[in-house]
């Protein structure tokens, strides 16, 4: 079990990580034109319009909340006075709340991938995948909150930070030996969301890298110069 | 005063004869591809109507183009960068496919194949998205050819705003003309405005507008920025298309090919020079019916000495100016002002510019009822309403669309006394401040429409226009990723792009 259990969240998070940054990289040197948003609006816009806001904006919101949740270090929070059991809270309630917002979208996004005609004939099969894989990991997520009212004290929370911090700090057996006794439901997440990060480099998920920030320093007109 | 060259296009609608060439050779060339079916880089439209894609020129509708906010600074109609990004999820002014078209094809195979029945056997449309039957076409690039469907639908054409326009839908009073359209390759695009990726590029050398395929990734803000609607959403590859003009032929000096291809010899093309630093001025003056005159003041006179040596400076190739003094685009656009630009309040300084078009007349002269002032007959007479034309090309204002009409009545009447009655009639060309010479010009280059004369392109210097070093080891012509192999393998998702598919036919007993 221990075996295991080191394999799936000792090992297997750096091989995840690996293929996240590497696979991104090769792609967006080796195939450009495939780096896109993989946009199906001009073929379906109503039902796309309804989802794909509150579905981008639910999950944009909980990345954020994994992000600054599980990487801040505790001593930070214990400086700012914010105990573990009001951070779960906290945690839970955003969470929850984004999550549903989310969950809308998703159902919406998810029924139009699969139902209208258009849509689906010109879907690729990873295009399906990644949608279900993300329902499904949402809805994990969304499920361990009923977990989590059962020890609002945030020690199941801590050891999970505990894991991701340990993990970025390439301390593999202590981020192994910290979630070995966390919930299922828990670990299930996580090992999903390590799936995900595989997956990204393939799927149309590598638009994320390419958020259009700079759009709003640059001069409305582009001439390329000679040369 | 920082010079700039652009190959520049004029199209004399008077000649068009509404053949579709140019939009087929287009096609053929460029968008015969899986995604780009519904896609025509080139396509012909009847006027009066709506378009392809459905009522294009309502910007009240698609919100395209620019528009002058309070402060007098110009900003995407569809909204400043901000509010750009903030629609990035879902674009609110997107058309969608159904209103282009759907894609079909017909099951000719059926044709060969089928087995013996009581009927003919027929080749029914299918979906090239879906691959589906379509028990009905409902629309298409060119639905309203001929002015097909009825005249309530195409009453939506914006430019019969402040006309009264029923009474065009009677037999008797009716009117048409064709309208070819393209990318007009603006001097102030609201496609490379709108795009957050920055992939849409003006190029110095020659004005035209491109999507870097390796930088596009499908935010499609052009498609619903471009007033034109000619960006093409590419539903296969997920980016941004659109007309090219033909710029490897271009760049070796040989015209589009769709203006190659004119039968009728409507198409001109040119080199304009105009002043880069007064493009934010003129887009933005208070008046839209100012707009085609404040554009007409930042081309710049070719055979200007100041011009020309701050063109040098510039680095602009001597050939290049003596293309701009041979210019056939600057002469029908600045010397005769036959040619004017199509829609011009949308502030994007289009570079494709239209002669309008004569209508009959004559009979009603005949019958005695219709005006004549001298020999050139009142243009209210003429079928096609001025104002009309002025909607689409002036902003409203009728004075240049009349000024183009009369010259062009002008030169007929010139010629036919010269080549007819054998006497000069000097005074119907002095009546529209133009000279002898100018009319025979004129004569030679709209009438006669020689090759040479239509075309006039210097060839790209390489020297001028590309870092040789960058184009080392290059791989020419790719179907994107670079020099990346084809080995049909492809690690990172999506269908070939190149294939079309063809669809297989159920055989039914």
């Amino acid at each position: 079990m221990s075996f295991i259990n080191h394999l799936l969240f000792g090992v297997y998070p750096y091989i995840a990580l690996a293929v996240f940054v590497l696979g991104s990289l090769i792609r967006y040197d080796r195939e450009p034109y495939s780096w896109k948003t993989g946009s199906s609006q001009m073929l379906e816009s109503k039902q796309l319009r309804k989802g794909s806001f509150a579905f981008h904006i639910g999950i944009l919101a909980i990345l954020a909340g994994h992000f600054v949740g599980l990487l801040t270090p505790h001593q930070v929070w214990d400086v700012l006075g914010i105990s573990a059991g009001t951070k779960q809270v906290v945690a839970m309630a955003a969470g929850g709340f984004f999550g549903l917002i989310c969950l809308y979208g998703m159902t919406i996004l998810l029924k139009r991938r699969l139902t209208n005609v258009r849509v689906r004939a010109t879907s690729t099969r990873m295009d399906i995948t990644i949608l279900v894989l993300l329902y499904a990991q949402l809805i994990l997520g969304l499920l361990s909150i009923p977990f989590s009212l059962g020890h609002l004290d945030g020690s199941e929370m801590l050891k999970l930070m505990a894991w991701a911090q340990n993990t970025v700090t390439f301390d593999a057996v202590a981020a192994s030996t910290a979630i070995a006794d966390v919930g299922i439901i828990y670990k299930l997440h996580v090992l999903l969301g390590m799936t995900l990060f595989v997956l990204f480099p393939f799927s149309r998920l590598v638009h994320i890298w390419s958020v259009p920030v700079k759009y709003m320093r640059r001069n409305y007109q582009v001439v390329r110069q000679k040369g | 005063m920082k010079v700039r060259a652009q190959i520049g296009m004029v199209l004399n609608l008077d000649k068009c004869i509404g053949c579709h060439t140019c939009s087929v050779t287009c096609k053929n060339v460029w968008t015969s591809r899986e995604g780009m079916e519904y896609a025509w880089f080139n396509n012909v439209e009847t006027k009066p109507g709506i378009g392809y894609p459905k009522e294009w020129e309502n910007q009240d509708k698609w919100n395209g183009g620019w528009i002058r906010s309070k402060n007098g600074k110009l900003e995407p109609r569809q909204g400043a960068k901000r509010r750009i990004l903030a629609n990035i999820f879902a674009n609110p002014d997107l058309p969608e496919i159904d209103d282009y078209y759907e894609p079909f094809d017909f099951d000719y195979q059926h044709l060969h194949r089928a087995g013996e029945s009581k009927h003919q056997p027929v080749a029914r449309p299918r979906s090239l998205i879906t691959g589906q039957r379509m028990e009905k076409i409902e629309w298409g690039p060119n639905w309203e050819e001929i002015l097909g469907t009825e005249f309530s639908k195409r009453r939506k054409d914006k430019n019969f705003d402040q006309i009264q326009a029923d009474i065009y839908g009677q037999f008797e009073k009716t009117f048409m003309m064709y309208l070819p359209r393209l990318c007009e390759h603006c001097l102030n695009p609201a496609c490379v405005a709108s795009c957050p990726s920055g992939a849409i590029y003006k190029r110095e050398e020659d004005g035209i507008v491109l999507i870097d395929q390796d930088k596009c990734r499908g935010w499609r803000m052009c498609v619903s920025g471009c007033p034109y609607k000619k960006i093409y959403y590419n539903w296969k590859t997920g980016k941004s298309e659109k007309c090219i003009f033909c710029y490897p032929r271009i760049e070796a000096g040989q015209p589009t090919v769709c203006s190659e291809t004119c039968v009728g010899r409507i198409r001109y093309l040119g080199v304009m020079l105009y002043d880069a630093d007064k493009i934010a001025d003129a887009a933005s003056v208070p008046n839209d019916k100012d707009l085609y005159q404040a554009q007409c003041d930042i081309f710049l006179d070719p055979f200007n000495p100041d011009v020309q040596a701050a063109a040098r400076a510039e680095g602009i190739p001597q050939a290049w100016l003596e293309a701009a003094q041979q210019s056939p685009v600057y002469k029908m656009a600045m010397e005769w002002k036959v040619a004017l630009p199509l829609h011009p309040e949308y502030r994007t300084l289009p570079m494709v510019w239209y002669v309008p078009p004569l209508s009959p007349i004559q009979t009603a002269i005949e019958a005695g009822h219709v005006g004549q002032n001298g020999v050139i007959p009142d243009l209210k007479s003429l079928r096609i309403p001025v104002k009309y034309l002025a909607n689409l090309l002036t902003a409203g204002e009728e004075k240049p669309v009349i000024r183009a009409l009369e010259r062009m009545l002008a030169m007929r009447a010139f010629k036919r006394s010269q080549q007819v009655d054998g006497v000069e009639d000097d005074e119907v060309i002095a009546q529209v401040g133009l000279e002898a010479w100018q009319v025979e010009e004129m004569y030679r280059v709209m009438a006669l429409a020689n090759y040479e004369d239509r075309f006039v392109i210097p060839t790209s210097h390489t020297r001028y226009a590309e870092d040789a070093y960058d184009m080392k080891s290059g791989c020419g012509f790719s179907f994107g990723n670079g020099c990346s192999s084809n080995s049909g393998v492809n690690l990172f998702g999506g269908k070939s792009q190149t294939v079309r598919q063809v669809i297989p036919v159920e055989i039914k007993e």
